[in-house]
C-alpha cells in the first residue's frame, strides 16, 4: 500500500505542476496563429485516414474516435478488430498478449513505435499488452509491408507490421500548452490515472509529455463447469483468479520540430512494472508464486531533410535497454531467481530520390546491434540494405518493389561456431484502379520474409541450436476494395472489400524433442501451408439531428495445416490456436455529444494442440462489449466520461487452455482536457 | 453445419473412447489387463489414464474423467508414476502435486495425497513410501534437498518424511530399507551421484552410496540386487547402468559391484531377464539413438541389443516406458512422439514381434498390470 501512496502522490504533484504550467500559458496568451489549429473531429475524418488509393498496400487502421469508442485497453486489445490477427491472451490487465497475422506466428510480426520496431532479441515477441492506449493516436496494420518507399530498411523486412503512432500535438488558436488528465477505475481493482501535456516551445517546436500508472489486483472470478454426455452437472466451480497483479508505470516524452525542409523529433519511453504470473490452472492447482519485475526503457531520435525538391534523408537512431526480473516463489517448486538483461543499439540512414514525378527510388541502411546477458552473454551485429521503387501510372496503376539484403553476424563467448546469416529477400506490390469514377482498386502483392532466430532459439540453455537457419515465409495475395463517398447523404459512407491470400512457411523454427526427460532442441523443421481470407464492410449513416451511425464488419477464414512430414498424426492438420473462422463487428451511434458503442468479437473453434482431436478441442468464445462516452464542455475544458461494460453476457472461456479469462467487468473513466 | 458449431455450448466432460484389439479377446488370462498412465505435457492438465483390457480385447482411452466426471478439472497435470497396491491403483501427478488414489478394478476414487512435487511410489507393508523434489528450505534456494514421504495406505495420510539428496527420483525397498536414486537434475553441471539409503524403522537417512551423476532408476532383481540407472550428465559422463549388491560378509551394506556400458532410459526386469531402452540425443547426427535391448541379470550380460526382431522398432518415434507382462511375457512399449500428440502403445510378443499398436493420450509412459482376483 506504501507503494501505491507514493505512486498516488507523484501523481498529485506532476498534475499540479502540469495545471500551473497551463494557467501560466493561458496568462500570456500571444495571438499567435497555428497551422495546426484544431480540426473538428468529424467522422469522415476517420474515414479519410483509413487507405484509399494513395496507398498501394492493403492496410487496416483504426484512428482517434474509433480508438475511443472501443472497450480497450491496451494495443492488443485494438488488435482483436482487424481481420487476419489472432490475438494470444493469457488473460487479466498483466497477462501476456501477443499477436501474430495470417497464421505466421508472432515472430514474424514487426512492431513499430513511432515508426523504429520495438525488440525483443531475446524471444523474439512483443507483449502488445504492455503498451497502453492512452497516448496513441493511430494503430494500422499492413500485410506485408508499409506502402511508403521512403522508410528505413528493417520495415521492409516483417511479415505484416503494425505502426504505432503517438498522438502528434495540435494546437488551439492562441493556446501554447494542451493538458489532459485522466482516471480510470474498474474491476480487478484497476486503477489508471494519466496525465498528457503538450508544449509549444516555438511555432515550430513541439514538447510532449505523457504519464500513466496502473494498478490492479488483478483478482477475477472464473468459473469452470462441465457437464457429462448426458447433460447432468459433473462439476460447477467458481473461483478467484490468483497472483495476476500488475503494478507498471509509463513515462514518455519527446522533443519535436519542423523545418520549411524537414522534421526532426527526439523521443523517450521508459516502462517499469511489477507483476504476477497467475499461471496455468490445473487439477490442485489454483495459484502459483511466479513473480516477473520489467523495466524497458528506450530513447529514439529521428531526422527528415529534403536536401533538394527530389532528393530526401532520413535518418533514425535509437538505445534501448530490457531489464527483466524472473522468480519462481512458489513452495512447492524448484526456487527460480534469474535476471535477464537485454541492449539495443540500431541506426538508419534511408534516402529518396524522385527520378520522375511518379517515380520514386529509395536507398536505405540500417545497423542494429543486441547484447542478450544472464545466463549466456550473447551478442549479434544486424545489417540490412533495403532498395525499393515506387511507380505510378496516370493515377490508375501503381507498383511498388523491393529487395532487402539482411547480414548477420553472430558473436557469442562460450560457443565456437555459429554460423552467420545473409538472406536477400523480395518484395512486389501492384494496385490497379480501372474506373476513373468509381472507387475500385484491385491489389496484388507478393513477398518473402524471413525471420532471423532469436537468442533463447540459439542459446537457450539446452534447447538452444546455434545451426538455426532463419525461418522463411512466403506471402501471395489479391484482393479488391471498393469505396463509396456520398458526403452529406444519410447513406453516407460504404466500404466493401476483400483479400484472398496464401502463404506458406518453410523452415519453420520448432522445439524438437531431444533425448529423455524433457530435453528439447530447436530445430528447423517445420512447413506450414496457409489459405485464408480476409473481408471488411463499412457504412457509414447520416441522419437527422446529428445522429450518425457507424457500422463495420470484418471476417476472416484461414486454414493453416501442417504439413511436415506425413507420418505424424497431426499431417494435414489445423495449427494450434488458429480458428478457421473469426471476425468482429462494431456498431457506434453518435448523438451530439453522446457515442454509444457495441463491439462484438468471435474466435471460432479451434483447436489447442498440433492434433485435431476431441481431447484438443476448444470452443469458440466471443464477447460482447458496450461503452458509453459523454462530453460536456465547459468553456475551454473538455470533459470527456465514459462508462464500458465488458463481456456483457458475462461467458466463460479461456483464449489459451487452462488460462480462464475474466467474466463481466467494468471500466469507468474521466478525461479533463484543456 | 456452420452454425451448429458456430456457438458456444456446454463443455463436456471428454467420455472414454474403446477400440477393439486386433488380437482379440483372451479369456482366464492374468493379469487381465494394464492401466497406461499418458503424463501430458507440463501445464496442460492432460494426464490420463488408459485400459487395456486384455481379457476382453479393448483398449479403452481416458477412462479416469469418464469414471469420476465430478472431480474437477480430471486428473491432474504431468503423470508421471503408476503402481497398484492392495485393491489401490495410485497415481503420482507431479505438477498438481498429488498423488490420486483410485479403485483398481473400477478406477473410481478413493481420494488423495498432497505431496509437492511428487516423483514416483514404492510400497511396504502397508505404507506408501513417495519421493519429492521439495524437502526442507534450504538457505540457498539452488541447493534445497529432496524428501521422502511415508504415507498410511488406509488412511491416505502423510505420517513421516525424511530428507534425502538433490531432485530424489525412483527408490527400491529392500531388507527394511529404501534406496533412493538422486539426480539432482536441477543443479546442472553439478548432478547429484548419491543413492540415499533410508532406514524404514526409524525414517533416518543411515548412508549415501555414491554411484554415478544423475541417479534415475532402481530396480529389485529376484537376487536381491539393485539394478541403478544414471542419466549422465549430457556432455561426457554417458547414462549407464550399475549392480548393486551386498558387500562381503556383510548382510546390511550395499556397494556397486558391477558397472555395465549399457546406456539405459528406462527398465523392467522379468525374471533373469531386464528389459531396457535407451534413448540418447546426438548432435552429429542432429537425432535420437536408440537401442531396445535385455540384460541377464544373473550373468551382468547383454543378451540382446534389440528385443525388437520384426523391423517394427523404426515407427518408434521416442521410446518412453516398457512393461513386460508378468503371465505371457509379452513385452509393451510406449512411444511418447514429440510430447504434445497422441503416443502409441505398441505391443510384442515375447520374441519381439509386433502383435498390436494403439493410440494412447499425449506422452504413454507408465504402466502397471492389472492382476485376476484370486478367488
Amino acid at each position: 500500500m506504501d507503494k501505491v501512496l507514493r505512486r498516488l502522490i507523484i501523481f498529485v504533484v506532476l498534475c499540479s505542476v502540469a495545471f500551473t504550467m497551463r494557467a501560466q500559458t493561458a496568462v500570456n496568451n500571444d495571438v499567435d496563429v497555428d497551422l495546426d489549429s484544431i480540426t473538428m473531429h468529424t467522422l469522415n475524418e476517420v474515414i479519410v485516414t483509413a487507405s484509399r488509393f494513395t496507398e498501394v498496400i492493403p492496410s487496416q487502421k483504426l484512428t482517434g474516435k474509433e480508438l475511443e469508442g472501443l472497450n480497450t485497453l491496451s494495443v492488443a486489445d485494438a488488435l482483436r478488430y482487424f481481420s487476419g490477427v489472432q490475438l494470444k491472451d493469457y488473460g487479466g490487465v498483466g497477462g501476456i498478449k501477443t499477436v501474430n497475422i495470417r497464421g505466421m506466428g508472432s515472430e514474424q510480426m514487426g512492431v513499430y513505435y513511432n515508426g523504429i520496431q520495438l525488440g525483443n532479441a531475446q524471444n523474439g515477441q512483443v507483449d502488445l499488452g504492455k503498451f497502453s492506449l492512452e497516448n496513441i493516436e493511430e494503430i494500422s496494420l499492413y500485410n506485408g509491408q508499409r506502402s511508403d518507399v521512403f522508410q528505413t530498411a528493417r520495415e521492409f523486412g516483417s511479415a505484416g507490421s503494425i505502426y504505432l503512432t503517438t498522438r502528434r500535438p495540435r494546437f488551439k488558436e492562441g493556446a501554447r500548452a494542451n493538458l489532459k488528465a485522466g482516471l480510470k477505475v474498474g474491476s480487478f481493482d484497476f486503477l489508471n490515472p494519466s496525465v498528457l501535456c503538450e508544449y509549444k516551445i516555438t511555432d515550430d517546436i513541439y514538447a510532449t509529455f505523457n504519464a500513466e500508472w496502473i494498478n490492479a489486483s488483478g483478482k477475477y472470478e472464473f468459473r469452470y463447469r462441465r457437464v457429462t454426455p448426458a447433460g447432468e452437472v459433473a462439476y460447477d466451480t467458481t473461483a478467484i483468479r490468483e497472483n495476476g497483479d500488475i503494478d507498471a508505470v509509463r513515462i514518455e516524452g519527446g522533443v519535436q520540430g519542423y523545418m520549411p525542409r524537414g522534421k526532426w523529433k527526439a523521443y523517450m519511453y521508459h516502462y517499469t512494472s511489477e507483476r504476477g504470473i497467475p499461471g496455468a490452472i490445473v487439477n490442485n492447482v489454483w495459484h502459483r508464486g511466479e513473480r516477473l519485475w520489467d523495466r524497458n526503457s528506450f530513447v529514439q531520435a529521428m531526422f527528415e531533410y529534403d536536401i533538394t525538391p527530389k532528393l530526401s534523408t532520413k535518418v533514425n537512431a535509437k538505445y534501448a535497454f530490457d531489464y527483466t526480473h524472473y522468480v519462481n516463489n512458489d513452495d512447492k517448486l524448484i526456487h527460480v531467481d534469474n535476471i535477464y538483461k537485454q541492449r539495443e543499439v540500431y541506426a538508419s540512414w534511408a534516402n529518396k530520390y524522385t527520378i520522375l514525378r511518379n517515380w520514386d527510388v529509395s536507398l536505405a541502411y540500417d545497423y542494429q546491434w543486441n547484447q542478450l546477458s544472464e545466463y549466456r552473454e550473447v551478442q549479434r551485429n544486424t545489417h540490412w540494405v533495403s532498395l525499393a521503387s515506387a511507380y505510378a501510372l496516370d493515377d490508375c496503376f501503381k507498383v511498388q518493389a523491393s529487395a532487402l539484403a539482411t547480414i548477420v553476424d553472430e558473436e557469442n563467448r562460450g560457443r565456437d561456431d555459429v554460423p552467420d546469416k545473409f538472406k536477400v529477400t523480395p518484395a512486389v506490390f501492384l494496385s490497379y484502379k480501372p474506373f476513373e469514377r468509381a472507387d475500385l482498386v484491385l491489389r496484388t502483392f507478393y513477398k518473402q520474409s524471413y525471420r532471423m532466430p532469436t537468442f533463447n532459439d540459439l542459446y537457450y540453455t539446452d534447447m538452444g541450436n546455434a545451426y538455426l537457419k532463419p525461418e522463411l515465409a512466403t506471402q501471395y495475395n489479391v484482393g479488391v476494395m471498393y469505396d463509396l463517398d456520398r458526403n452529406d447523404n444519410i447513406f453516407s459512407f460504404f466500404r466493401i472489400g476483400a483479400d484472398v491470400y496464401y502463404n506458406k512457411v518453410k523452415d519453420k523454427i520448432i522445439a524438437y524433442p531431444k533425448g529423455q526427460q524433457f530435453r528439447w532442441t530447436m530445430l528447423n523443421l517445420g512447413v506450414v501451408d496457409i489459405r485464408g481470407i480476409d473481408a471488411q464492410a463499412m457504412a457509414v449513416f447520416r441522419f437527422p439531428y446529428h445522429i450518425e451511425l457507424t457500422t463495420k464488419l470484418q471476417y476472416t477464414y484461414q486454414e493453416a495445416i501442417d504439413i511436415t512430414d506425413p507420418n505424424d498424426n497431426y499431417y494435414g492438420h489445423q495449427i494450434p490456436y488458429i480458428p478457421w473462422h473469426s471476425g468482429s463487428a462494431i456498431v457506434m451511434l453518435s448523438w451530439r455529444e453522446w457515442m454509444l458503442n457495441y463491439s462484438f468479437i468471435y474466435v471460432g473453434e479451434r483447436y489447442n494442440q498440433q492434433e485435431n482431436i476431441i481431447y484438443n478441442y476448444t470452443q469458440p468464445w466471443y464477447t460482447n462489449d458496450v461503452s458509453l462516452v459523454k462530453i460536456f464542455r465547459l468553456k475551454d475544458v473538455v470533459l470527456k466520461a465514459t462508462l464500458e461494460v465488458n463481456n456483457l453476457l458475462d461467458q466463460d472461456y479461456d483464449v489459451i487452455l487452462n488460462y480462464p479469462m475474466p467474466k463481466r467487468n467494468y471500466r469507468v473513466g474521466i478525461t479533463v482536457e484543456i | 453445419m456452420l452454425l451448429a458449431t458456430a456457438c458456444r455450448t456446454d463443455e463436456i466432460v471428454i467420455p472414454a473412447e474403446y477400440d477393439r484389439l486386433p488380437i482379440g479377446a483372451t479369456p482366464h488370462c492374468d493379469p487381465i489387463g494394464l492401466y497406461v498412465l499418458n503424463e501430458g505435457n507440463m501445464g496442460s492438465n492432460k494426464a490420463s489414464i488408459d485400459y487395456v483390457d486384455l481379457e476382453n480385447g479393448l483398449y479403452a482411452r481416458n477412462l479416469y474423467a469418464e469414471r469420476n466426471p465430478s472431480v474437477i478439472k480430471e486428473l491432474g497435470d504431468v503423470g508421471n508414476d503408476l503402481q497398484i497396491y492392495g485393491s489401490k491403483l495410485y497415481a503420482v501427478l507431479n505438477s498438481s502435486h498429488k498423488i490420486e488414489v483410485m479403485d483398481a478394478r473400477t478406477l473410481v476414487r478413493i481420494g488423495q495425497i498432497d505431496i509437492p512435487n511428487c516423483r514416483y511410489i514404492n510400497f511396504h507393508k502397508g505404507k506408501a513410501y513417495v519421493t519429492s523434489y521439495v524437502g526442507p528450505i534450504a538457505i540457498d534456494p539452488n541447493a534445497q534437498p529432496g524428501a521422502v514421504y511415508c504415507v498410511d495406505t488406509t488412511t491416505l495420510s502423510v505420517i513421516d518424511k525424511c530428507t534425502v539428496g538433490y531432485q530424489p527420483e525412483e527408490m527400491a525397498i529392500t531388507n527394511e530399507r529404501i534406496y533412493i536414486a538422486n539426480s539432482g537434475g536441477y543443479r546442472k553441471p553439478n548432478y547429484d551421484n548419491t543413492l540415499s539409503v533410508v532406514d524404514i524403522a526409524t525414517m533416518k537417512q543411515i548412508q549415501k552410496i555414491t554411484v554415478a551423476p544423475n541417479l534415475h532408476r532402481v530396480r529389485k532383481d529376484a537376487y536381491g540386487q539393485l539394478w541403478v540407472s544414471s542419466r549422465g550428465d549430457e556432455a561426457s559422463i554417458p547414462s549407464r547402468l550399475f549392480v548393486l549388491d551386498y558387500k562381503e560378509n556383510s548382510s546390511q551394506e550395499m556397494v556397486v559391484t558391477d558397472t555395465l556400458d549399457i546406456p539405459c532410459s528406462d527398465m523392467c526386469i522379468h525374471g533373469d531377464s531386464l528389459y531396457f531402452y535407451s534413448l540418447a540425443w546426438s548432435d552429429k547426427l542432429e537425432g535420437n539413438v536408440v537401442t531396445y535391448g535385455i540384460v541377464n541379470v544373473r550373468t551382468k550380460e547383454l543378451v540382446t541389443d534389440n528385443f525388437i526382431t520384426d523391423g517394427t522398432e523404426r515407427e518408434i518415434e521416442k521410446p518412453y516406458g516398457v512393461a513386460v507382462n508378468p503371465g505371457n511375457g509379452d513385452i509393451y512399449v510406449t512411444d511418447g512422439k514429440n510430447y504434445v500428440s497422441s503416443g502409441t502403445v505398441h505391443c510384442y510378443s515375447r520374441e519381439g514381434k509386433r502383435k498390436w499398436s494403439m493410440r494412447a493420450g499425449d506422452i504413454p509412459a507408465h504402466m502397471v498390470f492389472l492382476r485376476r482376483d484370486k478367488q
